[in-house]
């Protein structure tokens, strides 16, 4: 099985290559994933740099450009694939050596969005009532993980990383907003008004084709901006 | 060389519910916090918990703290600390309805309360009827409790070190714990991180096992780091095999697909957890499903052309029970497996799961070690919780809904204790003995060494054996010839680590370096866990001797102690709770 993977050594390398890489097909097993083939590629040669941790994509770390698709490594069946297998850095964040990118501001505008339940009234001892309908809600929202699949393949976030939120960053912005436990839906949208940070969305849909955990950014935007016009009238 | 230095009250190495949950008491009471974790936080393996956290709540079954545990207890067969097991079962409801305050998207029943759904070695009244105890979002508990940890820590400010890589802890000439030395991944530049206390939260050690249901990342290295420092390690034979990982490739199917009303069947068809456990049957507590799961096979009636797994059926229960309650299983069986679990069953084999046994603490998450004179020392400063910690709430087996309690039981009175700590030593110690700093910077340099003549010795080839060992020699079913052989082994194994070499010196995010020193953490542990399971010879809990098939409650009711170098050391079981009367051992049935 022949791979093409983008390697960067910032040490050695003045610019980055893409190099060949092989698998014997002895290694190859039908129900094989590609994180298991860029491991026994690591194996070959231990310099070779990428991130992973669970192997069943609930963690998020191992997402790659997969001929020239997002996608998460550990849950990507490599026999699908067409040779040779081209995998580069997710697409548009500063790449650190290989196959690992600097994830900053996709944090960052994760942590602007104030990902976190806000509640004024005082608390009761047991917990705050929420009905199946009113939990169904969240469901499709609070699943990311946080891989970056979809907002590194959002033309808008490649444009301004540093200021649109980016469509992981507002799934979970209305993750937020659609939690009938939450009591800070007006701050939430006036923090989202604004020619860039919500409105730079221009309905592209990337993001939905190629999130790993099946989630739809888009729609959460066009949540988010209803909610607003409501808000606004 | 000089070490650039950062100060900080607490250091809190980790970041999985444990760490964060600490972190969040310590960072609202304004203590300054740094957490380090090698992955980015929400990457940890708290995020894979499937089924859900075990509280009393009584949302579904009549159900009590006392009944909880009783249960535990008994699931732990009698090695748990009865004083933590107490503290932990009455704490619980507060800490769950704590969570869903602070944003865990809990699943919901029609009266808008928190769900909660059956789980193994769960019963009202002391061994009676099943009970439905455990708080589940979803099939994704672990997710929403992580996530929702961090994004209160963001909001409290807490100070992260994300991709920083914990080496060795550092202490002062008294043998206090001020901190540790860490390596930042991104650049390789090594950092010394100074607090007046420190709290390991660094997991466990699945992957000691080829089989397993555990991130890569889990290679036990705080485990490992409290013994290079001279703390014993507690308990550490008593590994957790979970009766259903996916067949031929560990991924963990929760308990709660029995919970939900799944089972088991052999290749007769028989649904054979009736002749093993006439009453609890499929939610009899894990060792026993393993051990009869393992036995089915052993005995020529798996399933498949090969007869060597078992199914779990599911698709009695109906494609809304399976889509609402396990959305996330659903998917995972369908893309590790190709088969829809709505109309086929899943083939399963157990798999190593947790690791019960870690450093020792009492029940504020205080580090302990054996004194001459049997009473017990606290190492000052230091702090243990989590999956890396043996409380001990676990005893020689866990159930399934109580570790997810145990990291947030603990790490918020861990926070608390230190938070006292930290008043009553506000000037506390702050000379870091130079001795110390030398030895871990010597460990660091380790990998620095290049090889003089031609090793083929790889991490990849030596992990890979030292896995394989593991499943071989301290499975499921233990015995005096296996586990000799097995330490034989990784003795062996120990001895060619030192003609290791790395051919990457590169700085810049290294990560054969980092292979490199987790492998180091998993050698230490591989022994740990051998010397300890050779030298009990009773059968208990997940430890199970072939040739000492009894539990014997004279001799070996005791918590092993395993010291780096080898020597072992026995420390007697809390059988006294806090306020009620203490469990004594009887025979364990369900
Ligand atoms: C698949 C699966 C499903 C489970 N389901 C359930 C369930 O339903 N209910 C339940 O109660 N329990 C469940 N468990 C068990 C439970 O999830 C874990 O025991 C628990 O989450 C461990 O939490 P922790 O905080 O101790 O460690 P972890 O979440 O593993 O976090 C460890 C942290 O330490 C950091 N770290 C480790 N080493 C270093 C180092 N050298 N330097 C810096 N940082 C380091 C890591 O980066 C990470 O942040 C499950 C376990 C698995 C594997
Ligand atoms: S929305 Fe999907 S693609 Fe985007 S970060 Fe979350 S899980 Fe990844």
């Amino acid at each position: 099985m022949r791979f093409s993977i983008y390697r960067y050594n910032p040490e050695a390398d003045a610019a980055p290559t893409m190099q060949t890489m092989e698998l014997a097909d002895a290694d190859i097993t039908p129900d094989m994933m590609l994180l298991d083939a860029l491991r026994l590629l690591k194996a070959q040669d231990e310099s070779f740099t990428f991130r992973h941790s669970c192997g069943e994509g609930v963690c998020g770390s191992d997402a790659v450009n997969i001929n020239g698709r997002n996608g998460l490594a550990c849950i990507t069946p490599v026999v699908d694939l067409a040779q040779p297998i081209t995998i580069r850095p997710l697409p548009g964040m500063p790449v650190i050596r290989d196959l690992v990118v600097d994830l900053s501001q996709f944090y960052h505008q994760y942590r602007a969005i104030k990902p976190y339940l806000v509640v004024h009234d005082p608390e009761p001892e047991v917990e705050y009532l929420q009905t199946p309908q009113q939990r169904d809600k969240l469901d499709g929202l609070y699943e990311c993980v946080l891989c970056g699949c979809c907002s590194t393949a959002c033309p808008s976030f490649w444009w301004n990383p540093d200021k649109f939120r980016g469509p992981a960053a507002l799934l979970q912005a209305y993750r937020f907003i659609a939690d009938s436990r939450d009591q800070a839906t007006a701050e939430r949208l006036d923090a989202l008004e604004g020619p860039y940070r919500l409105f730079r969305c221009h309905t592209v849909m990337n993001c939905v084709d190629v999130c790993p955990k099946g989630l739809n950014p888009t729609k959460a935007i066009g949540q988010i901006k209803k909610i607003m016009l409501k808000h606004l009238i | 060389m000089t070490i650039p230095v950062r100060k900080f009250d607490t250091l809190v190495i980790g970041a999985g519910g444990g760490g964060l949950r600490a972190a969040l008491q310590l960072a609202q009471a304004e203590a300054n916090v740094a957490v380090v974790s090698k992955v980015f936080p929400t990457r940890s393996h708290t995020v894979a918990a499937q089924g859900g956290m075990n509280a009393a709540l009584a949302n579904v079954s009549p159900d009590n703290w006392h009944w909880h545990m009783y249960d535990t207890v008994k699931g732990g067969d009698f090695l748990g600390d009865q004083d933590a097991i107490e503290y932990m079962c009455r704490a619980a409801p507060r800490l769950v309805v704590e969570l869903e305050h602070i944003g865990v998207p809990f699943s919901r029943l029609d009266n808008g309360k928190i769900y909660q759904r059956p789980f193994g070695g769960q019963s009202q009244n002391f061994g009676g009827e099943q009970a439905a105890r455990t708080c589940a979002a979803a099939d994704r508990t672990g997710h929403a409790i992580l996530h929702a940890l961090y994004q209160q820590n963001i909001r409290a400010k807490t100070h992260f070190f994300d991709e920083y890589f914990a080496i060795d802890l550092i202490r002062d000439n008294d043998g206090c714990i001020l901190g540790a030395l860490v390596l930042e991944i991104e650049t390789g530049e090594p950092l010394i991180i100074q607090a007046k206390t420190t709290l390991i939260a660094t997991g466990g050690a699945g992957q000691l096992f080829r089989t397993n249901t555990n991130a890569r990342i889990n290679t036990g290295d705080g485990m490992a780091m409290a013994l290079r420092a001279g703390i014993p390690l507690q308990d550490m034979e008593f590994f957790q095999f979970h009766p259903t990982g996916i067949a031929g490739k560990g991924m963990l199917i929760s308990e709660a697909v029995r919970g939900e009303g799944g089972y088991l069947v052999n290749g007769d068809g028989e649904r054979f957890m009736e002749r093993y456990a006439p009453n609890a049957r499929d939610l009899a507590s894990r060792d026993v499903v393993s051990r009869a799961v393992a036995t089915e096979i052993h005995e020529g009636r798996g399933c498949g052309p090969n007869k060597d797994y078992i199914l779990l059926k599911v698709d009695h229960l109906g494609a809304d029970v399976i889509r609402k309650r396990l959305p996330g299983i659903r998917d995972m069986v369908m893309t590790f497996l190709h088969i829809d679990p709505i109309n086929q069953p899943i083939p399963i084999f157990p798999t190593a799961h947790y690791t019960m046994g870690g450093i020792p603490t009492n029940r504020f998450g205080q580090v302990v070690v054996p004194q001459q004179q049997g009473a017990e020392d606290i190492v000052p400063g230091l702090y243990a919780v989590g999956e890396c910690a043996c409380v001990s709430v676990h005893g020689a087996n866990r159930l399934g809904g109580n570790s997810l309690l145990d990291i947030v039981v603990f790490g918020r009175a861990a926070g608390n204790h230190i938070i006292e700590y930290l008043k009553e030593n506000r000037y506390g110690r702050t000379v870091v003995a130079q001795h110390s700093i030398d030895t871990a910077l010597a460990h660091l340099a380790r990998w620095d060494q290049r090889s003089q003549g031609v090793s083929n010795e790889t991490v990849d080839g030596l992990r890979n054996e030292l896995k394989a060992v593991m499943d071989h020699y301290c499975g499921v079913f233990r015995t005096e010839d296996v586990l000799r052989t097995g330490l034989d082994k990784v003795l062996k194994i120990e001895q060619r680590l030192q003609n290791v070499y790395l051919k990457d010196h590169s700085k810049i995010f290294n990560t054969a370096r980092i292979e490199a020193f987790e492998l180091e953490n998993l050698v230490d542990l591989a022994l740990a866990t051998v010397a300890s399971a050779l030298a009990r010879k009773e059968s208990r809990g997940a430890h199970m001797r072939m040739d000492y098939p009894q539990r014997d409650d004279v001799k070996w009711l005791k918590h092993s102690l395993f010291f780096k170098g080898g020597q072992l050391d026995y420390k007697p079981v809390r059988m006294k709770p806090l306020t009620v009367e203490g469990f004594s051992p009887k025979p364990r049935v369900y």
